[in-house]
């Protein structure tokens, strides 16, 4: 058997209900871990060790009380440093938040706590969610458990990387362009972005409103039902949640893909993506096929103006949502302004990594007088472009496949000299942000030892089917049970 | 020498008296400790989302409705973006492109003629805080912040630049406070700052067709201010023209000390908001059925009360108009007349001694001790000839300084009318057997004789004899004598 900190949360589920274990021991299993790894991951930027014995204990009482708990119930989770926790310092990896303590928990937290998990800290990102690699973190960088001279990819860099170390069971990220999928590919774990307006924004901190979602990490595909199980749902403190009944996911986890309709969009099998990456889409594709699933190629004309589409409205939000760090209310306040324009121009001089100076520049660009019809409006109306592309492809299909990301996890420091290359590694990710609905990615190989991630994308709340195709995928593969030795 | 026209237009913003803000469950109330009526999500902590409150909704679309607009059936919220410590998200939650109203009006007297102002638009939007120096903001050591009001509801409400002098742009700001609180929405305070107003001016060549290069006034804090201020900068505008000189289009401010308008900021210096839709809030598409049903729970407006008053009262125009101002007197006066029909007396009462009382302790009638039921007892005591009308002012006085009920003060004061003859006749007798010189020249002809006569009469009796009775008491003795 393996490692209690590599076991997964159903079978941690099982081993508790039958009192073969307790949830502190987890608890301990799993920070012993985190003390053995964490000087060589850096998955973590804030650890809440007696927060989380106190819970596991907590749980482990109701457990000996008799009491039924829910499947997640003493699961070890690690949370992304941009959802607020009440009482624990919330940073999303910036010098700006170093000491924010939320005063409330994010929905999702509420969420998960209601579910009975563990929450072992808060995880390393890139600063804002922006970035691809967590080595825009203002802190530190992370390393990918696979080889720790790569990145864990990005922004929920932290998150993946627990997960797929050890150091947490599952985890939550948020996907603003790519942010959970293209890191669960790097780290070759299960990510989902769920459909916009699914599970709640409240307590996430903003990057770009209209594309944020958060998401699951899990090591199997079991676990990412039972968390989007916990955190799906309408949530009245957030106007764009979906006032919509959500279904139990796990009724979705079928070992069968006879007659699915699945496209490939050539536009993500083409120039840009690693002939190794294509190769292993294309085995998964073969099996997928042999199971009997009905594939054929499609194609989505507009993706080619994803990337400078999102990287319109993505500024353009942040440039607004980010406007209130400004040393007035709480977070970093420069020292010795002259006054308050110099107080504002200092804290966010000094508070503000280069990354996020740059997009809140280009965003404050495209909506300024005179460029806001040329730059903001007309992303706005390609945008819709983008989701006509995806509405059209699921008139025949059911799902569309293609690669999480053009290629396994680059190594540190190769990209972050040139902002556009980095930014080249969400290719395959963008466009389901700008057109709002689910995707996941599940791992589907190996190249030199790296994972390499397959992405499932559905129609709009269409997620069950999603964890249909990967369900049965990885039921005909061992992929997600590997474990990087570290 | 060149005539000009006066163009004006007005940007005015109301406070909605909902009992929560317009994106969280705080407390709109006035006043409390600073900082005490917020949350975090008017504090725009990080990480929290607004959701509208209906009620707001429902509140500017009865403003909307009683100024006669058109309701949008699709709106949305926009961020209009800049940079201020009193502004928590350093973003302001409005509407830009698709307010909820458009296409309104409001009538207005000038010179006995109705004169239709026109409303552009009306749209949403969240208030921001205060901020608080010592001094004043150019020395103090320090600013403090108060988020209290941050996210009260505001609707701003834009006029055609329809007003032809300062005169008329009073009378718009007075019109607009007296239907909206009609409408229940709003206590329309401007000492509270739940009633504030800018004003776009310009002038132009009688005669012209174009717009005059225009300023926009702020720090306008009463009708007072806002009828000075104006007609300062319409003078400032004038007298810069006829010098040759051009109108820079710039924002200025009222200086009410000084009693002049100072330059604030330039066009260049103008903000550019970046407006865009807010993504955090979905579009509203809004119930034409609702519309309705919020149309028909509308009270009587200002205009239909006052003509119901020239018409079921026989009230004269001016009166009707004058009562009908505010709902407050309005209510006062109805409340009256269902006690005392006689409405004629009522309106002079109310409008003469009452309302220079009010004035002259700077009251409004809500803070009025005479209930209306104490003045219509008055009146009553009046015509039952308890009281004269001159001791009618005297005991209305000692109501409005103590609210004590009028009979309590005439009979503590000794103040009923002597409505006996005989007592009044000896009176009479005494005034005459003192006065022989003065009955001499009454009856060589001398009419202002008799005046002396009655007045000594009277103070004898201090005041309080019937003058009707002393009249003609007075008349019969010396034509018989």
């Amino acid at each position: 058997m393996l490692e209690l900190y590599y076991l997964t949360a159903h079978e941690l589920h099982d081993l508790l209900v039958k009192k073969e274990i307790s949830a502190e021991e987890i608890c301990r299993a799993v920070f012993d871990r985190i003390d053995a790894v964490e000087d060589k991951i850096k998955a973590y930027v804030t650890l809440t060790r007696d927060k989380a014995f106190a819970r596991a204990r907590e749980i482990d009482r109701k457990i000996a009380a008799g009491e039924e708990v829910p499947p997640l119930a003493g699961i070890p989770v690690a949370i992304k440093d941009n959802m607020c926790t009440c009482g624990v310092r919330t940073t999303c990896s910036s010098k700006i938040l170093y000491n924010f303590v939320p005063p409330y928990n994010a929905t999702v937290v509420e969420k998960l706590e209601a579910a009975g998990t563990v929450m072992m800290g808060k995880t390393n990102m890139d600063e804002f969610a922006m970035g691809s690699s967590t080595e825009n973190s203002g802190f530190f960088v992370t390393a990918n458990p696979w080889d720790p001279d790569r990145v864990p990819g990005g922004s929920s860099g932290g998150s993946a990387a627990a997960v797929a170390a050890g150091e947490a069971i599952t985890a939550l990220g948020s996907d603003t362009g790519g942010s959970i999928r293209q890191p669960a590919a790097f780290c070759g774990v299960v990510g989902l972005k769920p459909t916009y307006g699914a599970v709640s924004r409240y307590g996430l901190v903003a990057f770009a409103s209209s594309l944020d979602q958060i998401g699951p990490f899990t090591r199997d595909v079991t676990d990412c039902a039972l968390m989007l199980n916990a955190i799906c749902g309408h949530d009245p403190l957030d106007s764009t949640s979906a006032p919509r009944d959500i279904p139990d996911f796990t009724s979705y986890l079928r070992n069968d893909v006879k007659g699915l309709k699945i496209g490939v969009p050539r536009e993500y099998m083409g120039e840009g993506i690693d002939p190794a990456v294509k190769e292993i889409i294309g085995q998964a594709i073969k099996l997928l096929a042999s199971l009997g699933a009905e594939i054929d190629e499609t194609t989505l004309p507009h993706s080619r103006y994803a990337l400078p589409t999102y990287y319109l409205i993505a500024p353009a939000e942040a440039s607004s949502n980010l406007a209130r760090y400004d040393g007035v209310r709480y977070g970093y306040r420069a020292e010795d302004a002259r006054d308050v324009v110099d107080m504002f121009m200092k804290t966010r001089s000094q508070g503000f990594g280069p990354e996020v100076k740059r997009r809140i520049m280009l965003g404050t660009y495209a909506l300024s007088a005179g460029y806001y019809d040329a730059y903001y409006l007309k992303a706005l109306k390609v945008r819709t472009l983008i989701k006509q592309d995806f509405d059209r492809a699921f008139e025949k299909f059911d799902v569309l496949l293609a690669p999480t990301a053009p290629s396994p996890a680059f190594k540190r420091g190769e990209k972050t000299g040139d902002p556009l290359q980095m930014y080249m590694s969400d290719i395959c990710t963008l466009a389901v942000n700008l057109a709002g609905i689910p995707g996941i990615s599940i791992p589907a190989g190996f190249v030199d030892g790296l994972p390499v991630g397959m992405q499932l994308i559905g129609k709009p709340f269409g997620e069950g089917t999603l964890l249909r195709v990967a369900y049965t995928f990885e039921q005909h593969t061992d992929y997600h049970r590997r474990r990087p030795s570290l | 020498m060149t005539e000009y026209e006066t163009i004006i237009g007005l940007e005015v913003h109301v406070e909605l008296k909902t009992k929560s803000k317009i994106f969280c469950p705080s407390t709109t109330e006035f006043g409390g400790d600073p900082n005490t009526h917020v949350c975090p999500v008017c504090l725009g902590l990080p990480g929290v989302l607004p959701v509208l409150n209906k009620k707001v909704l429902e509140y500017a679309i009865r403003a909307a409705l009683a100024l006669n607009c058109e309701i949008a059936e699709y709106s949305k919220f926009d961020r209009k973006n800049y940079y201020y410590p009193d502004l928590p998200k350093n973003y302001q939650i409005s509407q830009y492109d698709l307010p909820l109203a458009r296409n309104g009006f409001l009538n207005i007297e000038v010179n006995g003629q109705t004169k239709r102002i026109g409303i552009t638009r009306i749209h949403m939007e969240e208030d921001a805080g205060k901020l608080i120096h010592q001094g004043t903001i150019a020395t103090s050591p320090y600013s403090l912040v108060d988020y209290n009001r941050t996210g009260v509801p505001l609707i701003e409400i834009v006029s055609e630049p329809d007003m032809r002098s300062p005169e008329e742009a009073r009378a718009y700001l007075e019109k607009l406070k007296a239907i909206i609180q009609y409408t229940g929405v709003s206590d329309c305070k401007m000492e509270e700052g739940s009633l504030r107003c800018d004003a776009n001016v310009s002038v132009r060549p009688r005669g012209s067709r174009e717009f005059g290069t225009k300023t926009e006034i702020k720090n306008m804090n009463s009708f007072k201010a806002l009828q000075r201020a104006l007609a300062y900068e319409v003078e400032r505008q004038i007298a810069v023209l006829q010098e040759g000189g051009r109108i820079v289009q710039e924002t200025r401010t009222w200086d009410e000390n000084k009693g002049v308008t100072l330059p604030m900021r330039s066009k260049e210096e103008a903000h550019d908001y970046r407006y865009f839709p807010e993504p955090d809030l979905v579009p509203l598409v809004i119930d034409r059925r609702w519309v309705e049903e919020i149309r028909a729970t509308l009270p009587e407006l200002p205009d239909e009360r006052r003509n119901r008053y020239i018409k079921r009262y026989d009230l004269p125009a001016y009166d009707a108009t004058v009562l009908t101002a505010t709902k407050e007197m309005a209510d006062y006066f109805e409340e009256c007349v269902a006690l005392y029909p006689n409405a004629k007396a009522v309106s002079n009462w109310m409008m003469g001694d009452l309302s220079r009382l009010l004035n002259a302790h700077n009251m409004d009638i809500t803070q009025c001790k005479v209930s209306p039921r104490q003045l219509t007892d008055m009146l009553k005591l009046m015509d039952k000839g308890t009281i004269s009308g001159k001791i009618a002012k005297t005991v209305f006085e000692e109501m409005f300084a103590t609210g004590k009920d009028p009979e309590q003060i005439v009979q503590e004061k000794g103040l009923v009318q002597i409505t006996d003859e005989g007592a009044i006749a000896a009176v009479v007798e005494e005034v005459l057997a003192g006065n022989a010189k003065v009955v001499e020249d009454y009856l060589k002809g001398k009419d202002r004789a008799f005046g002396f006569l009655v007045g000594q009469v009277m103070k004898a009796t201090r005041g309080k004899a019937n003058p009707e009775l002393v009249n003609r008491l007075l008349k019969e003795k010396l034509h018989s004598s």
